[in-house]
């Protein structure tokens, strides 16, 4: 139970971000002629911001099926990685029907997260930090494609950038007392700033941009600083 | 009942992708270069995901790195997270309204 409740409190920042991304959901699903319901069905069974708002736009535009599945796929092949590094990490002797629950909370901020845990990530843990994410997502949703006007724009906008806040008070500590992330996070942000301004790969949707970013700084990291750094 | 179709193969599509590895893969990995590589993804990603999007997060860029600014030195300081994400909201929403007086 304790690890269960320190899992929901560190949950807490996220759950906070995932309302304003989701609540902007809402709104694109409700001007996008979307029930709440069906908005609130999407976010409940994807958990994932870049995917949604892009199976959204192709929603909208009327696009096929195939290409639905495939820029799902794409965008969230990132979750492959983390699922694969989570594995790793994570008590050798949780069952299947507890790896089919923790499967799918792994988000980008839900792993990160988990993964500064000392030792193995429990079970409880990580089902504790999934809880309120979970429905701060299905809740924010909900409230933006009911009520447009629920919090004036100011608010809304200076809540959006609470996400970002939160990964920057994760990356920096580690940063601080370890060479080869702080290499690693430098290199991450330099090659996705690139990638944004570089005329046709700007084009790349952000999940690819995401994955491309990922394995050039974390390939570079391995290269450089093989093993050693496994003393978190 | 497109949308029905829609719902589901996102859904299916997003939950294949984390299950199979977490389920299925038992093994531990020996390999120094890989293991430190998976190590390293999440800082990578969180860098990716962070930087530049953080830049016009808060809608102006004045206000986003006001925001920022706030985040970068109080994670220096090593404050909790939601310490630093609601320092980071409230220096947005100073900022965003200074510039609007202005």
């Amino acid at each position: 139970m304790k690890e269960y409740l320190k899992g929901m409190y560190d949950g807490i920042p996220i759950c906070l971000g995932y309302v304003s991304v989701s609540f902007a959901f809402g709104l694109m699903c409700s001007s996008g002629g979307l029930s709440a319901l069906v908005s609130v069905i999407i976010s409940m069974t994807n958990l994932t911001s870049a995917g949604q708002f892009a199976g959204l736009d192709i929603i909208k535009s009327g696009g096929g099926l195939f290409e639905l599945a495939f820029a799902t796929f794409i965008i969230n092949l990132r979750y492959l990685l983390m699922s694969l590094s989570l594995s790793q990490r994570i008590d050798p002797k949780i069952s299947l029907p507890g790896r089919l629950i923790m499967s799918f909370g792994i988000t980008d901020e839900i792993f990160a997260l988990s993964m500064q845990q000392n030792g193995s990530i429990t079970f409880k843990y990580f089902v504790g930090l999934m809880t309120l994410p979970y429905i701060g997502w299905a809740g924010g949703t909900f409230l933006g494609s009911f009520a447009s006007s629920v919090l004036p724009e100011q608010v809304r906008l200076a809540l959006s950038i609470a996400i970002y806040a939160m990964f920057i008070a994760i990356i920096i500590p580690p940063s601080k007392k370890s060479r080869p992330v702080l290499f690693v996070v430098l290199t991450s942000i330099a090659v996705s700033i690139a990638l944004h301004v570089i005329p046709v790969l700007k084009q790349l949707s952000s999940g690819w941009l995401i994955i491309i970013s990922t394995f050039i700084a974390a390939s570079l990291g391995a290269y450089l600083y093989p093993e050693k750094e496994d003393e978190k | 009942m497109k949308i029905a179709a829609s719902i589901i193969i996102m859904g299916a599509v997003t939950y294949a992708i984390r299950l199979l590895p977490l389920t299925f893969f038992r093994r531990r990995i020996k390999n120094p270069y890989i293991k430190s590589f998976l190590n390293f993804v999440p800082f990578a990603v969180l860098g990716a995901m962070t930087f530049p999007d953080v830049f016009t997060s808060a809608g102006s860029v004045g206000a986003s790195l006001a925001g920022l600014a706030a985040a970068l030195v109080l994670s220096y300081m090593e404050k909790g997270l939601l310490t630093v994400s609601a320092a980071a909201c409230a220096a947005a929403f100073a900022a965003d309204l200074i510039i609007r007086v202005i």
